[in-house]
């Protein structure tokens, strides 16, 4: 098992994060995985993207041309990474923002409006849970519960009340997505 | 974990007595997991942030003295201020720590992966005739690992050691296996293992002990250098390190170091695939450089590309180690851009069309 992903968007987002707890949960899984952030200027208001892999073997690059999974969460990085899924990869989008859709048949895509979903739980900060949800429904890669576990690994310990919270959110984000 | 915050606790687990540093990116996590780890509550360790990377260096330059292991970390821009405490510090014969994350140059230069201070880490950078030893991590694990054989190889040898890594490594988390915890050594211990320590205790040894750089008698100052190069000989006698993949039968090379050699593997797996009979050496230690098995390999290679995140450095070294005998091509990105495995392959049989299948 190799899925090479790569998680675009504003900075600000939660891109970095959301690809730091699906990491974890590779780890918890038992998996060799690489998290890799775009750093600097990018997190500073303009776009920000971490490429994560999660295998069952030893990991060789950390840095990839082509990617199994994009989920891309503005139009810059749609515009970016749409070419860049292998052929039967996966792309998954959200809407919000978005004024050209993805044009490629030979990939799966999933249009997510997960910004909606967000601004109906009211709480903007669980935004980029409820597009790993939606990713994790998309592709099975790693069972909730390790998610959960990678989330309370990287969750500082005073924020742990907000696990219940983020779980909803995983939930919410998985009902978006009809495979 | 990231690069950064392990070499942050392989410190602490080594039993380093004091780390002296300024932030810069794209370390800056060094310091900050080292202050968030507060080291000083539990082992003891001394962890200051300096007023600046000149003032890190000679710190470390004080404290390395005493005989405690001590250690800096920067990148590039930094590293460049502290040349003269390093030129210093292999003059004075002591043990120390530095860690380059490098980043792109020159000058200020942008705050992204690069391997640009290859020469600066391998031939000197100061002033004088020294090496130091230059460890190239490839892997988080790595990361950690080094630290602590850095120090060991530099007390071994009472010389400095550098951990040469890039903004990949540096900012990448992956899987680490932690080593485990030692104490710090007591200051028996450290009388025991550094004889030469400048510790305020000439009575109870009977003599003092003089650290100095300066020699004004000539004869006296080339007896040091031979002493010098003498341990460098020692060094590349007994600590050159590499790693090699795919070697046995490959009519071709790729000579990569740190991370960059992970993306050339991947290149070279998807060549593989293709049937390319092309291999991977990644020099571990950059100085003492891998100069033996290259000139072996040489013998039956049609030809070798460097990659490397600079215009051409370590390409230098691997041409004298060829001799001349294979054509060796540079690939480099410079100022911060990563190249990807698909455009090293394309640089690839760019240099060597005839390899194409």
């Amino acid at each position: 098992m190799k899925e090479e992903i790569i998680i675009a968007g504003f900075g600000g987002q939660g891109v970095l994060s959301m690809g730091k707890i699906l990491a974890y949960a590779g780890l918890m899984n038992d998996l060799e995985v690489t998290w890799m952030p775009s750093y600097g200027p990018e997190q500073r208001g303009g776009t920000a993207n971490v490429t994560v892999i999660l295998s069952d073997k030893a990991i060789s690059s950390p840095v990839l041309d082509t990617y199994d999974i994009a989920v891309v969460l503005n139009q810059q990085s749609l515009d970016k990474f749409e070419s860049k899924v292998k052929p039967g990869g996966v792309l998954i989008y959200d809407s919000y923002g978005i004024h050209r859709a993805p044009e490629r048949n030979d990939i799966t895509v999933y249009r997510i409006d997960a910004m909606d979903a967000c601004l109906e739980m009211k709480n903007s900060k669980i935004y980029n849970m409820i597009v790993l949800g939606a990713l994790l429904k998309a592709k099975n890669m790693v069972p909730l519960d390790a998610v959960m576990a990678g989330l309370k690994k990287t969750l500082p310990e005073r924020h742990h009340h907000l696990l219940p919270l983020n779980h909803e959110a995983i939930t919410k984000g998985m009902s978006l997505v009809e495979v | 974990m990231k690069g950064n915050e392990v070499i942050a606790h392989a410190a602490i687990r080594y039993g380093v007595d004091g780390y002296f540093g300024y932030p810069i990116t794209p370390q800056s996590e060094v310091l900050e997991t080292l202050e968030e780890l507060m080291p000083w509550e539990t082992t003891g360790m001394v962890v200051l942030q300096a007023e600046s990377e000149v003032a890190s260096i000679n710190m470390v330059y004080g404290g390395a003295s005493t005989g405690k292991a001590v250690m800096t970390s920067s990148s590039s821009p930094g590293v460049s201020l502290m040349q003269e405490g390093l030129s210093y510090i292999a003059a004075g014969e002591l043990p120390v720590l530095v860690v380059n994350v490098m980043r792109g140059g020159p000058g200020l230069g942008t705050i992204q992966p690069s391997q640009a201070d290859y020469f600066q880490a391998t031939k000197g950078g100061g002033h004088g005739d020294y090496h130091y030893i230059v460890l190239a991590p490839a892997t988080v694990q790595e990361m950690a690992d080094f630290v602590g054989l850095g120090f060991d190889l530099a007390f071994k040898y009472r010389t400095p050691a550098m951990l040469l890594a890039d903004g990949i490594v540096g900012q990448m988390m992956e899987k680490v296996v932690l080593p485990p915890f030692r104490p710090r050594r007591t200051p028996e211990q450290i009388a025991e293992q550094c004889p030469w320590a400048v510790t305020g205790h000439a009575e109870r040894r009977g003599h003092p002990n003089v650290l100095t750089t300066l020699e004004l008698d000539s004869a006296k100052m080339e007896v040091n250098n031979e002493r010098f190069q003498k341990t460098y000989r020692e060094i590349e006698e007994n600590e050159v390190r590499y790693e090699e993949y795919y070697t046995e039968d490959a009519e071709y090379l790729m000579v990569a170091f740190g991370s960059i050699a992970r993306i050339c593997l991947k290149a070279i797996e998807d060549a593989r695939a293709q049937g390319l009979k092309i291999g991977l050496i990644r020099p571990i230690t950059l100085w003492p450089f891998p100069t033996k098995v290259l000139r072996e390999k040489a013998e039956n290679l049609k030809g070798i590309l460097t990659v490397e995140l600079n215009a051409g450095q370590m390409i230098e070294d691997v041409r004298l180690a060829v001799e001349g005998k294979v054509p060796v091509y540079h690939y480099g990105r410079m100022g911060g851009i990563v190249p990807n495995p698909q455009e090293v392959l394309d640089a690839f049989y760019k240099d060597f069309p005839a390899a194409k299948i």
